[in-house]
């Protein structure tokens, strides 16, 4: 299949570039491994989305915007995309299910849940481990869950458990939060919240399903065991941007260089979103990024290949 | 949507376990996202599968026990159960083609 532009990745960035794109009356493609809106997919409530004073359902939200770039003509495949090479003056994106042939690639992966790297840790996924507790939060009604982790993804999704478990408590290696202070505010309110400063997990415990974690203080080295149903994991994120490794410059965290246009050092490639260096991880700037690369991938096109003329 | 019989813990016994052939069970709830993105696939593959696996729903909100009793601690979970037993189970989304491929692996 040849097109103008192949978007890799169905988040704000991704879905934004996307109807840039068509809108552009471009061809445009776009690849998507798993669930349209990615993170904001398992998101609740997104609260700082501007245009929506009561928040709005990170699903929801996704939906619409699929809509919306669908509505002006992008595709959308389910597959993941495992390399980018450029052949003369094209590009070849290799997926899981037939390769795509593009004047322009727009890089817009984002972000995966970083994991404890503990034993049972893997095991246990979906079985009481879980990196989403909008996803999960209601099949622990009346138990007691941890959450790992202190930034805003902790602390809004052990909120967001408080409705449904009977006890949440976050363990954080540190002694104090990194949530934004609004998020602090509300945790520290909530009576069914706990904390549990200066740990690490260790060990999640259980055969079939969660029973428990094995933690340890790091500042005494002392090791406890704690019975929960749920181990809910935020530590943050890794960008998925691998599949350009070697085409384009990345920093020292994998994260893709780019300019103030959302450019690569290879002309025709993009990147957008959280798998970019500096990027503000916010869904409103995914979504600008998204706009900026697909207006310089239409501008790119335009220069190389000639401009869009309306059809006779 | 027809293709999709909703079941409940009063009648998964008789729509499930005593089932003749092997049903695949979407457990799902109204407020996951990610089911929403499921249920429409596994409309599809009841269409696939006709006569030879039946497709059913549960929603696990209104029907805990069957839920639990299952160990469903994520949902989308999609659970094949042949002759009463569950043989197989899928956790979180799939992409059609993949659903696919592991229901035939599971009932041929």
């Amino acid at each position: 299949m040849e097109c103008d532009v192949v978007i890799i990745g169905g988040g704000p960035a991704g879905l934004a570039a996307g109807l840039y794109a068509a809108r552009a009356r471009r061809c445009a493609v776009m690849l998507e491994k798993n669930v349209i809106g990615g993170q904001i997919a398992l998101t609740a409530s997104i609260e700082n989305y501007p245009g929506f004073p009561d928040g709005v359902n990170g699903f929801d939200l996704a939906e619409a915007m699929l809509q919306q770039a669908e509505k002006y003509g992008l595709q959308t495949i389910y597959v993941s995309a495992l390399s980018v090479d450029k052949t003369d003056d094209r590009f070849l994106v290799k997926t899981s299910e037939g390769d795509f042939r593009t004047k322009t690639v727009i890089a817009a992966g984002g972000g995966t849940y970083k994991k404890l790297g503990v034993p049972g840790e893997e095991r246990l996924i979906g079985r009481g481990v879980s990196f989403c507790a909008t996803c999960d939060g209601a099949l622990f009604r009346q138990k007691e869950v941890l959450v790992v982790g202190g930034g805003d993804a902790a602390i809004d999704e052990a909120l967001f458990l408080a409705r449904y478990a009977s006890k949440i408590r976050v363990v954080h290696r540190r002694d104090q939060l990194r949530a934004t202070p609004v998020l602090q505010e509300r945790a520290f309110a909530e009576p069914k919240l706990d904390f549990v400063w200066n740990t690490v997990v260790v060990e999640v415990l259980g055969d079939d399903v969660v029973t428990g974690a094995r933690l340890r203080n790091v500042i005494s080295g002392e090791e406890s065991e704690m019975a929960v149903a749920g181990v809910f994991i935020f530590i943050g994120q890794q960008p998925n941007v691998d599949y350009l490794k070697g085409l384009v410059a990345m920093d020292e965290t994998g994260r893709v260089i780019v300019n103030d246009w959302m450019e690569t050092n290879v002309p025709g490639v993009y990147a957008a979103g959280d798998g970019r260096r500096n990027a503000a991880r916010q869904v409103v700037s995914s979504a600008g990024d998204g706009a900026t690369a697909a207006i310089r991938a239409d501008e790119y096109i335009s220069e190389k290949f000639g401009v869009w003329t309306p059809p006779k | 949507m027809a293709n999709v019989k909703e079941v409940s813990d009063a009648t998964f016994r008789k729509e499930v376990l005593d089932s003749t052939v092997p049903v695949l069970v979407d457990f799902w709830a109204p407020w996951c996202g990610p089911c929403r993105m499921v249920s429409p696939l596994v409309e599809d593959l009841a269409g696939d599968f006709a006569g030879k696996v039946n497709f059913v729903k549960l929603n696990t909100d209104d029907n805990p026990a069957t839920a639990t009793s299952y160990g469903i601690r994520s949902i989308p979970t999609l659970i094949i159960f042949k002759a009463g037993q569950p043989v197989s189970q899928i956790i979180g989304f799939r992409p059609k083609t993949e659903l696919k491929k592991h229901i035939e692996s599971v009932v041929s």
